[in-house]
């Protein structure tokens, strides 16, 4: 951790404790002494926000599973036991369904925040790296999650993206048998699914503790993306951003809880209330929301491979961030042209996310406009932002002055 | 010094664009959009009409059941709070009015005498038997197509409740010039593609209501739509109640946390 360690145990217990496994010690320098910059605004509290959101689902779904049955013949009316006849099943399963729509939400604002302030640059592109493995371990348990309802839209998305593999030249058939279990999405990929769903999350958790790790070395990165450069320009974490953290924590309760409570099936797909049927293909196949815009770039490929060659690489890309942007400026504040370019490649995720929701052959504007085309050109323009924007913006963009120290623009009231 | 709400309204502006891209995907149904009809569960305060529930059980019996299975509801889910309220009396009665397969003998025999199999009156505990011995059965008795379980139809299709409304009161339309009718099918602007195997269900005063309702066609509809947006979400009134409760205390319990982060940071803003 950044700094010596101020923890004085003042008990014999813990002093024992101390000399043998300083975990207190830990914990103490952690989330109670932490020196964080004293700028930081809602967007940061997004960190604590997903921790809530990693434990919801662990706890909600290891109690969904006392009750579910993977199980092709099983696995529909056991979700409608756990809704009808488990005590608060209904709650339960709300919870985790609309939980994996809140996380996603958390974890692209989380993303966004990241990379409007320069999150990524160094000395933190550890920190940056093990959350897009995050973010991709995210997908793989979302994915696998939606599959064990067994409903229509589970079997169907299953079918879809594990057929990707069968692009993969020579070996995909080979690579689709293997994931299968068999010669199709059946009960071996039901079951294996399971059980990958269910040790997933507790990878990611093991993610979430280096992810911690690296950030708490060099700490946090902050609005104005500047050093801390003393300790005028920190406080304690505890309790000035533990509060902070819990009272942004508590709004987003309320939005999950008017999901969960009033539309628990706004977010999902009417037809995944049809039990999973392999003879009857649904006529528009759909992810949930937070894939969609992945799912425009796999379309927006006429090639199948090149398509998906596309979809890994949109995430792959992620990776490379830290060493894309060459601007030694951290915060889009101070970056007026990387700002503008940061609101576009936002905008270029909800046009990714809207074509990815409409049928391939839909069209906008009356008929004129092809959403295929649209889909395309947005797909283009992603990696354009990532690998063409990204390094040369700083070339031909002016830097606005940068504040000397955190502290006084706060103290003078300038942010 | 805390400026929130312009915070706030980002955080929603954003939510919110996030929930139109799906809503916008669902609104790809390919039938007619069906008008929206005024439901006693409308809205986050509203609940089941116990006498619709009723009624719309007693359609469902009559009418439905003879080609359309009720696999998730049990007898004893007609008792339950939240439902249509019939008294423990009521469902004992009711079920014993169904015949069930019964379970081995004590000489581990499963048919009689004659070879049949055994039954038994049902139970509260059981599930609302099936007319048929299996999907072929059922196939066989409705020219070859099978017609869905109605546990979850209100969940199950876009549209919800309404959809199933215009859905069960708009048969008797001529099918537009394009469309041919084979023989077996039927046309109804709201079923997707037009063409549906299942002929008009319902006609005026097919079911006579124990409460003296007439029995209009619209009438029995609304009510086994009642019904089945119960037996899709039978925990909706638990559900909307709870949800009540956690959101005043979240409101309540966020204005806490706003005073102490206010306090907390009163010199350091």
């Amino acid at each position: 951790m950044s700094g010596p360690s101020t923890y004085a145990p003042n008990s014999g217990f813990t002093r024992w404790m101390d000399a043998r496994l300083p975990v207190l010690r830990l914990m103490h320098d952690t989330v109670i002494t932490f020196p964080t910059p004293r700028n930081l605004n809602i967007w940061y509290t997004f960190g604590g926000i997903l921790t809530f959101c990693l434990g919801v689902q662990l706890v909600t779904g290891i109690t969904l599973a006392m009750h579910y049955t993977p199980h092709t013949e099983m696995a529909f009316n056991s979700v409608e036991h756990i809704m009808r006849d488990v005590n608060y099943g209904w709650l339960l399963r709300y919870v985790h369904a609309n939980g994996g729509s809140m996380f996603f939400l958390a974890v692209y604002i989380h993303m966004f925040r990241g990379l409007y302030y320069g999150s990524y640059k160094e000395p933190r592109e550890m920190i940056w790296i093990l959350g897009v493995m995050l973010y991709i371990l995210m997908m793989a348990t979302a994915f696998l999650g939606y599959t064990l309802p067994w409903g229509q839209m589970s079997f169907w998305a299953a079918t879809v993206i594990t057929s990707l593999f069968g692009a993969i030249p020579f070996i995909g058939e080979g690579i689709m048998n293997w994931l299968w279990g068999g010669f199709g999405v059946d009960n071996p990929t039901l079951q294996r699914f399971f059980s990958l769903h269910y040790l997933l999350p507790f990878v990611i958790s093991g993610v979430v503790i280096l992810h911690i790790w690296a950030l708490h070395v060099p700490g946090n990165n902050n609005p104005l993306g500047i050093d801390v450069k003393g300790p005028q320009d920190t406080l304690p974490f505890h309790p000035y951003y533990t509060v902070k953290d819990l009272f942004y924590l508590s709004l987003f309760v309320i939005l999950f809880a008017l999901f969960v409570f009033y539309a628990p099936n706004y977010l999902g797909h009417t037809i995944n209330y049809i039990e999973a049927n392999p003879l009857v293909t649904p006529p528009h196949i759909v992810p949930e929301w937070y894939f969609l815009p992945f799912y425009a770039i796999l379309r927006a490929i006429p090639d199948k491979l090149m398509g998906v060659v596309a979809l890994f690489g949109s995430l792959l890309t992620l990776f490379f961030v830290p060493w894309l942007d060459r601007s030694k400026v951290r915060s889009a504040r101070f970056r007026p042209t990387y700002k503008i370019l940061f609101w576009v490649f936002v905008a270029d995720c909800f046009v990714l996310g809207y074509a990815g929701s409409q049928p391939v052959d839909g069209t906008i504007a009356g008929g004129a406009i092809s959403l295929l085309w649209v889909a395309r050109l947005a797909t283009a323009y992603y990696f354009i932002h990532f690998w063409v924007l990204m390094p040369f913006t700083h070339r031909w963009e002016t830097p606005r002055p940068i504040p000397d120290s955190i502290a006084k623009p706060v103290l003078s009231g300038a942010s | 010094m805390f400026k929130i709400m312009p915070r706030l309204a980002h955080v929603f502006v954003i939510t919110a664009a996030l929930c139109v891209a799906p809503a916008i995907a669902m609104s790809a149904v390919e039938g007619t959009e069906p008008e929206h009809q005024e439901w006693s569960f409308d809205g986050p305060f509203g609940l089941f009409d116990r006498a619709a529930l009723q009624r719309g059980f007693h359609v469902y019996k009559d009418i439905c059941a003879a080609c359309h299975t009720l696999d998730l509801v049990a007898f004893r889910n007609l008792g339950d709070a939240g439902g249509p309220g019939f008294t423990e009396a009521e469902v004992r009665a009711l079920a014993a009015s169904y015949m069930v397969p019964a379970e081995p003998d004590e000489r581990g025999r499963t048919t009689d005498a004659d070879g049949r199999p055994l039954t038994r009156e049902a139970t509260p505990a059981d599930y609302y038997p099936s007319r048929f011995a299996n999907d072929n059965a059922q196939r066989a008795a409705n020219n070859g197509s099978l017609p869905p379980d109605l546990s979850l139809i209100v969940k199950a299709r876009d549209g919800g409740a309404d959809y199933l409304y215009a859905l069960l009161t708009e048969y008797g339309h001529d099918a537009p010039e394009h469309l041919t009718v084979p023989p077996g099918q039927y046309y109804n602007p709201y079923f997707a593609g037009g063409l549906i195997a299942m002929p008009q269900p319902m006609f005026a005063n097919q079911v006579v209501y124990a409460d003296g309702t007439p029995a209009t066609i619209e009438q029995m509809a609304s009510d086994v739509t009642y019904f089945l947006a119960w037996t899709a979400e039978p925990k909706m009134e638990e559900r909307k109640r709870l949800g009540f409760a956690v959101i005043l205390f979240l409101i309540f319990f966020s204005g806490l946390c706003f005073l102490s982060y206010r306090r907390m940071w009163r010199n350091e803003h």
